[in-house]
């Protein structure tokens, strides 16, 4: 096999997108996943969803997969919070110029994408299912050997196998983390009103309650996908509801907003948890997505902090390659440590201070709660602050996130 | 002291054998050559810069000098010459310190570049012809600089661009890159010599002798902030560059 110049562990939805964004500017880069992605496409629809915002999908429509994805995306024209089923929120709602915050998709339709594109992809080299038994790093280079025997050498590795990464485990970053007690219980569910394009990020002293909304169905189904975060010590029983059950429960913590609540995925569940690895480089490594930080998942930042990632470190290896750099020379790996590392920690720390806040019983709590909420609807700066988060545009925004190419 | 550093006439044999006690570490970015790791990036970046202005290349091509011969001269183990590889170029690189032309050639092999490393002084080229004439941070330890630029100049094809880089003899360079940069350790003791850093117009003096004009000079800055920086103030390191 040729020389790659970088090599991917783990075809997610981060990974993947990271080979193409590679692949179009003219780098030589192998993804290697041990599942197989045609059994992975071929189940049905999970239930999970996720929201891309403005500035990623931009970069997915650069890249060549947002052409995959047309009439997929259910643009979120507002996201309202509040404090349980208080009447007062805190909208979020773009100018009319301005564009949806980020739009909603099913992962399916993401992989689907991610994995038509990346198929057509000159350069792009995909090994799947393969696993990787062994890892080599040095200065010289990096070496996987798969289960079969077969060995891939390269410039540069990245670690995207998720949370899990056995690639930062193996290079002894450490990472700060979390649980935050609660799991978050994930479906879709279909609803007798339309949503409006609006998601709901409704917080209980429980646990927050996000509702995000999906496009409709072919048989023209109102949907939207719930993040209903419960305490881990009432998990098992949540759980073990009977889907019946479950919808009614659903129903009374929507308050009736979207009327009559039906199932129509499998539900699914993870504890929550949190972490930032102390540094995202070593020799010849990198970490993306979530094997460099997970976050809660209630802003739906999770995988675009992962495309933030892929925005920046693609910038840096293009414009290091176009310099005759090696891709895994040390300063380039020092410039996408800098970029990306305090912008990670703040979304990180403040979708934490958001959790935490919302999470805190009690009246005198709740008051304050809702003081704060007036006041950042009245106060325009900081609400433009929380926008620009959502939309992912804070921080120096690589050119992949401004849609353009490198 | 190294006996066959000695027979090249533009060599001085102590500097060679300085350089070539340090060869081992030439390709470990932590190591003893961490500044000229660091020093890299802004490095090619002119030089980026300068060819594609030049020879009008566009911004986005990843192998800019396909088809084009580069040579550059006191090499060390590569730093500079596997880059110019890498973007396309048929590289030769020479260097009178034979244990970094023994570093480079193990270290390109590996990365799988084909480079023409060769053990000498720019003497040994004579007669040959390249399209991209280079040579950093060399000038400064050469025996007769203007002697030095003559034989460049002469390996220089037409259309062919000559890019050099070395200190300037200011108190801000002695400052910089004797007392600090030495005295802490962050460039092995013994690297340079101030008394024989060129100025910008010495330089010039000695490239128009050889009959090319010079098109550019740009200066090389550094902070503990930004780093190495290309910049337009000349008084502590700078390039320059130079066609027929």
């Amino acid at each position: 096999m040729e020389r790659q110049d970088v090599i991917i562990l783990g075809g997610g939805l981060v990974g993947l997108t990271l080979g193409i964004a590679l692949a179009r500017h003219g780098i030589r880069a192998a993804v290697i996943d041990p599942a197989d992605p045609d059994k992975v496409l071929a189940s049905g629809f999970d239930g999970r969803a996720s929201a891309v915002a403005s500035a990623p999908w931009r970069m997915l429509d650069a890249i060549g997969v947002g052409a995959h994805l047309q009439g997929r995306g259910c643009p979120i024209d507002a996201i309202r919070v509040q404090d349980g089923l208080s009447p007062e929120s805190l909208i979020f709602e773009p100018s009319a110029d301005d564009g949806a915050l980020g739009h909603m998709f099913e992962n399916r339709d993401l992989r689907i994408a991610l994995d038509t594109t990346a198929r057509a992809a000159d350069g792009l080299t995909l090994l799947r299912p393969a696993r990787p038994v062994d890892v080599h790093r040095d200065l010289d280079g990096v070496r996987v050997t798969l289960a079969d025997g077969r060995e891939v050498e390269g410039s540069l590795l990245i670690g995207a196998e998720g949370r899990q990464s056995p690639t930062r485990e193996a290079a002894g970053i450490t990472c700060a983390r979390w649980s935050y007690d609660h799991v978050a219980m994930i479906a879709s569910i279909a609803h007798e009103k339309p949503h409006g394009n609006v998601a709901y990020e409704i917080f209980y002293t429980t646990g927050p309650f996000a509702i995000l909304p999906l496009v409709d169905d072919a048989e023209g189904r109102h949907r939207s996908a719930l993040v209903w975060t419960v305490d881990k010590k009432h998990a098992p029983a949540m759980l073990g509801l009977p889907d019946r059950a479950y919808q009614a429960e659903a129903e009374k913590r929507m308050g009736g907003m979207l009327g009559k609540v039906s199932l129509i995925s499998p539900r699914s569940s993870y504890p929550l948890g949190f972490h930032h690895a102390a540094r995202i480089t070593d020799t010849r490594l990198a970490l993306v997505g979530d094997a460099a930080h997970g976050i809660h998942p209630i802003a739906g930042q999770g995988v675009n902090l992962g495309y933030r990632d892929v925005a920046a470190l693609t910038e840096v290896l293009v414009e290091g390659m176009r310099l005759g750099l090696d891709p895994g020379d040390a300063q380039l790996l020092a410039r996408y440590q800098r970029w990306r590392s305090l912008d990670s920690f703040m979304v990180a720390a403040s979708t934490d201070g958001l959790t935490r806040l919302f999470g805190i019983p009690g009246r005198t709590a709740r008051t304050v709660r809702r003081i704060g909420l007036g006041a950042v609807q009245r106060l325009g700066p900081l609400k433009g602050r929380f926008m620009a988060e959502a939309r992912g545009e804070t921080g120096k925004l690589p050119r992949l996130l401004q849609g353009m190419a490198i | 002291m190294n006996a066959s550093a000695q027979q090249h006439g533009s060599v001085v044999a102590e500097e060679a054998a300085h350089f070539g006690k340090l060869a081992a570490e030439w390709w470990d970015p932590k190591g003893s050559s961490a500044m000229l790791h660091k020093l890299n990036p802004p490095r090619l970046r002119h030089i980026r810069a300068t060819i594609e202005a030049q020879w009008g290349i566009a911004p986005e091509e990843l192998r800019p000098l396909t088809g084009r011969r580069a040579a550059d001269v006191g090499c060390g183990a590569g730093l500079l010459a596997e880059p110019l590889a890498r973007m396309g170029a048929a590289v030769t690189g020479i260097d009178a310190a034979p244990e970094n032309v023994a570093v480079a050639r193990h270290h390109a092999e590996k990365q799988g570049l084909a480079i023409d490393y060769r053990a000498g002084g720019v003497e040994a080229l004579a007669g040959e012809s390249f399209d991209l004439v280079t040579s950093m941070e060399v000038i400064e330890h050469v025996a007769d600089p203007a002697a030095f630029v003559a034989r460049l100049a002469a390996l220089l094809a037409p259309n062919g661009i000559m890019i050099l880089s070395t200190p300037n003899r200011t108190p801000l360079s002695k400052l910089a890159m004797i007392t600090v940069a030495e005295g802490l350790g962050m460039v092995p003791k013994g690297t340079h010599d101030w008394r024989k850093f060129v100025t910008p117009e010495e330089l010039t003096g000695h490239v128009e002798a050889a009959g090319l004009r010079v098109i550019d000079r740009k200066g090389l800055g550094f902070s503990p902030a930004a780093g190495f920086h290309l910049s337009d103030n000349l008084t502590l390191d700078y390039f320059l560059t130079a066609i027929r």
